[in-house]
């Protein structure tokens, strides 16, 4: 697979994701950020990956990653109704402003966050606010998880297949428990 | 200062245009002979005179660039690769080139309503002479163009005082865009203002274009009771004659109502209109209908209905005339601006060129005479429509669109090209075996641009295919829309003046822009219901007036029916087309001239800080996707009113957002006092993209909260925010302490909740002051 968007105007570059060949180069990134944030978008709660949806998946890495969430859009109302609390509700953009400026200290307060991992954000503003985060937080490391390309992305998969993507997260889920 | 930019300005239209005239007595003696109130601080601002107030806001509210692209390629000294910190051969930074195309799309929309006034005011003056008086509203306004008493410091009389105004506005088009070029302005910050420039110009343009032509064509006046008049597909009588009008400027559609009144063929022929010239042409006469907004455009002329196409300027598909051609419609192009490659027909004998539309020798002609253009559009659709209906070609079956479905290989390129990433692959393969109900439901939020196809190897034609699918429902499309009222009446303003200062009547939202809407228009009629019941102030305009018309409830009633148009809370008020927002922005500025009695000349700033500070009012572009949103949004934004807008607006390229959590952007000054005193994040931001229509209802209740609510309103402000937090976004918003000011801010049936949470985050009680940005001059020194 290859570095090409998944929406074919949005044209990408020259800086754009690595891709993530292999679940373990996402797995060492979030393993290696001492401060990770997820920003779910609310696609998150409609995408099936088979019996579960996307949001699932999310819920339990953040859990045993022990990862921050930020809910955008009206993703919170998902995470309640499967008994998860995010760290903050607020608009993606806010989340976008907040994570590009080094002086923030994250949704806990404890300092500023070293890894936004976005997931389920519609794909054009996925695209755009990545951007941003690319040109202006140097610093951030930014990962999609998205089973599409997200070029704005430090990190991103290519346009793989729900099953392919199945497979990755739950390979990432899977090497943490190993530990 | 700004008498003296005017002069400038008239020396170089004189050489440009060879028009003679003496504007600078021409603004004096308006000035001096009909208006008492003294001469404010700003009149005809120039590039830098609002500066200061530009960077207190921007200061407040900082720009988020989003970049499109890591490049710049603006010039031949580029490409300019300005990833990261790098800058581009002319020194340019990315977020200088950012907030330079935010500047370049404002001056494209300005540039566009300034024109379009010109070119309506040009017409007038020609057809009604320069004397014509200006009428906006009858004896329920005084204040008749509020935009320009305030920016210009001019009280226009006469449709030839509009020219002044135009003078003004072009000669500042032109400086801003010049600012745009290479080795130019390239901080940030300066362009930002210049933006926040631009769009006061925008808005200037539109009151000109507006008050034209509510005077020269006896638009309603200011009336809340504008007729009830038809739109959607299924409203137009396809047994009669059809003339199609697809634009926003509606001197040529009044060419053709006014030759059908002088024939008696009123009734006789149907004149349907597509986007804002639509609206326009319902304002001119309760019988014109309406298509729908610009996203119908491909549909209806594909439906083969119309037996003839004209169209004016703004957002017309380049490819009208291809789409036309396939389906047998002339064409007449009637804008010097948008000719199609057509021949200049203007000058031939009328019956000729009827001739050859007839008998199909000429497809389509640019002709640049309104009343020639109203003869030849009604003669040519009353002869073509009997032959057309003979031999209509068969409609698609929908067996026959199912085998044309079972082209599709599934390569899933449609559904990449698509904007809202519709699922086109899925539902064909369900069509293609039968079962058209996926693909019906694409229709809904097809935004009607064609990309599927243009990406489709197989050539299928996907949205015909989709509206197809969806023909029943199409054919069902009938709705009413309450015609744009134009103005908002004095009197009206001064009954909810205090009720809205003081937060009494929780905000008023104006729903404009385009119809680039992420899932289907519903999402908007919906929004502005749930705001009317919450007894805010609906105002609406353009695209966004007709998609939430196009909506029934459960007894068939669209909201028009159901909600009053005054401008009261609980009512829906549809101003009218695009360039009816400026009395959008007019009534807020009212509110402080006529309420609190402040002084509107040449006084910019002040009343930008009492609208700011004061006036509850949020503008969402839900579908926002043109250059004139972008301009129109940034006129808000200098008056201190912020803009949502929905998921695909962050393609604008930047954001202005504030930071609730820094305390120290949320101090205001105290008028009255001098103290400087915290008031929390109010309005929260000035312009933000939000993802889904529940975030986007919970985020205008929050940002109708102003500094200056009294406690009731701000309880009952809250109470709105924190009821759309739990319903839509499923718990307590957790940032109510910043909100609540003293506990008589507190929401009574709240009481006990909000009373925890303040204990828990340590909230402390502080004043409500009267609150001001501008810090007086010893102040600062
Ligand atoms: S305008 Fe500047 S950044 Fe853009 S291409 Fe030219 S030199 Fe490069
Ligand atoms: S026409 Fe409709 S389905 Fe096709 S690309 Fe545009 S929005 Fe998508
Ligand atoms: S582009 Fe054409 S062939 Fe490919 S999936 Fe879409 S409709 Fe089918």
């Amino acid at each position: 697979m290859n570095q090409e968007s998944w929406l074919t105007a949005e044209v990408p570059g020259p800086k754009k994701a690595s891709l993530i060949t292999k679940p373990e180069i996402a797995d060492a990134m979030i393993r290696r950020a001492s401060r990770p944030v997820f920003v779910v978008g609310s696609i998150a709660s409609e995408i099936d990956l088979e019996e579960k949806k996307l949001i699932d998946y999310v819920i339990r890495l953040a859990r045993q990653f022990q990862i921050r969430v930020i809910a955008t859009g009206s993703t919170n109302t998902a995470f309640l109704a499967r008994d998860f609390t995010p760290d903050a509700v607020m608009p993606a953009v806010d989340a976008g402003f907040r994570l590009a400026d080094p002086a923030w200290q994250g949704v806990d307060g404890n300092g500023p966050h070293d890894l936004a991992i976005f997931v389920g954000l519609p794909y054009q503003m996925g695209f755009t606010i990545l951007s941003g985060l690319k040109h202006f937080a140097p610093s951030l490391k930014t990962i999609s998880l998205d089973n599409v390309y997200q070029p704005n992305a430090r990190w991103s998969f290519s346009n793989i297949s729900i099953k392919n993507w199945i497979i990755n997260l739950e390979a990432i889920i899977g090497n943490k428990e190993e530990e | 200062m700004g008498t003296k930019e005017i002069n400038i300005s008239i020396k170089e239209l004189e050489t440009e245009l060879g028009q003679i005239k003496d504007l600078r007595m021409s603004v004096g003696r308006l000035a001096q002979e009909t208006w008492d109130e003294p001469q404010g601080p700003t009149p005809f601002p120039s590039l830098t005179t609002l500066r200061n107030w530009d960077l207190t806001l921007l200061n407040r509210y900082r720009p988020f660039y989003l970049p499109l692209c890591d490049l710049c390629c603006l010039c031949t000294y580029g490409k300019c690769d300005l990833t990261g910190d790098r800058k581009g051969a002319c020194g340019i930074s990315m977020p200088g080139q950012q907030s330079r195309i935010v500047l370049l799309a404002a001056c494209i929309g300005a540039a566009t309503h300034m024109n379009h006034a010109r070119e309506m005011v040009t017409h007038l003056v020609h057809t009604y002479g320069d004397e014509k008086k200006l009428d906006p509203g009858g004896l329920s306004i005084k204040v008749e163009a509020p935009i320009t008493r305030l920016v210009c410091g001019m009280k226009p009389e006469t449709l030839g005082d509009l020219e002044a105004v135009l003078d003004y506005a072009e000669q500042q088009i032109g400086a801003l865009l010049a600012c745009t070029h290479t080795g130019q302005e390239g901080n940030p910050l300066d362009l930002e203002s210049k933006v926040f420039h631009t769009g006061m110009i925008d808005h200037l343009s539109m009151e000109v274009a507006d008050i034209a032509q509510v005077s020269a064509y006896d638009l309603p006046k200011a009336d809340p009771d504008a007729p009830l008049v038809e739109i959607g597909y299924g409203s137009i009588d396809t047994t009669k004659p059809v003339i199609l009008v697809i634009g926003h400027n509606v001197v040529p559609s009044v060419g053709i109502m006014d030759y059908m009144q002088d024939h008696d063929l009123t009734g006789e022929l149907e004149v349907a209109g597509i986007c804002c010239t639509g609206i326009d042409m319902t304002r001119y006469s309760a019988r014109a209908k309406i298509v729908g907004p610009i996203s119908w455009q491909i549909r209806y002329i594909r439906s083969g209905i119309p037996d003839i196409i004209v169209v004016d300027e703004q957002c017309i598909r380049t490819d009208v005339f291809d789409e036309a051609r396939v389906q047998q419609i002339p064409v007449i192009a009637t804008s010097e601006k948008n000719c199609l490659g057509l021949p200049d027909r203007t000058g031939d004998p009328v019956d000729d060129i009827i001739d050859e539309f007839t008998r199909g020798t000429l497809e389509g002609a640019l002709i640049l005479d309104p009343e020639k253009v109203g003869e030849i559009a009604v003669r040519t659709a009353t002869i073509n429509a009997p032959k057309k209906r003979k031999k209509k070609k068969a409609k698609l079956t929908l067996k026959e669109g199912m085998e044309e479905a079972k082209k599709c290989t599934q390569c899933r390129e449609c559904r990449r090209a698509c904007p809202n990433d519709l699922h086109i692959p899925d539902a064909l393969k369900l069509f293609a075996r039968g079962d058209s109900a996926m693909l019906a439901g694409v229709y809904d939020a097809c935004v009607g641009c064609i990309r599927c196809e243009q990406a489709c190897s197989e050539d299928i034609d996907i949205h015909s295919l989709i509206t197809l699918t969806a023909e029943e429902r199409l054919e069902h499309e009938s709705y009413k829309l309450r015609s744009g009222r134009g103005a908002i009446q004095d009197i009206e303003i001064r009954q909810v003046g205090g009720p809205i200062v003081l937060g009494e009547i929780p905000g008023i939202v104006a729903f404009v822009g385009c119809a680039n809407y992420p899932s289907g228009g519903e999402d908007l009629a919906e929004m502005a219901m749930e705001f009317a019941n919450r007894r805010f102030i609906i105002c609406t305009s353009g695209c966004a007036a007709m998609t939430i018309g196009m909506y029934r409830d459960a007894d068939g009633k669209s909201p028009y029916e159901l909600y009053p148009g005054n401008f009261e809370a609980g009512g829906i008020v549809n101003v009218g087309s695009c360039v009816s927002n400026s009395h959008i922005a007019g009534a807020a500025i009212k509110i402080a001239s006529i309420f609190a009695r402040r002084n509107l000349r040449g006084n910019y700033e002040e009343i930008a800080d009492y609208v700011h500070n004061r006036v509850g009012a949020v503008g969402v572009a839900w579908g926002a996707m043109s250059q004139k949103a972008a301009a129109i949004a940034a006129g808000f934004w200098r008056l201190g009113i912020p803009v949502i807008v929905g998921p695909h607006g962050t393609k604008y390229r930047r954001m202005l957002l504030g930071r609730a959590d820094r305390d120290e952007d949320w101090y205001v000054t105290d008028a009255r006092t001098n103290e400087r005193i915290y008031v929390g994040p109010v309005p929260e931001h000035l312009f933000i993209s939000v993802e889904t229509k529940e975030e986007a209802m919970v985020m205008i209740a929050k940002l109708s909260m102003r500094p200056n609510d009294t406690s009731r309103g701000r309880a009952l402000k809250l109470t709105h925010y924190i009821d759309l937090h739990r319903r839509l976004l499923g718990s307590m918003p957790a940032d109510i302490h910043r909100f609540v000011r003293m506990e008589a801010d507190i929401p009574i049936t709240m009481k006990e909740d909000i009373v925890a949470i303040l204990k828990e985050k340590d909230w402390k009680e502080t004043v409500i002051p009267d609150p001001t940005l501008i810090r007086k001059k010893e102040v600062v020194s």
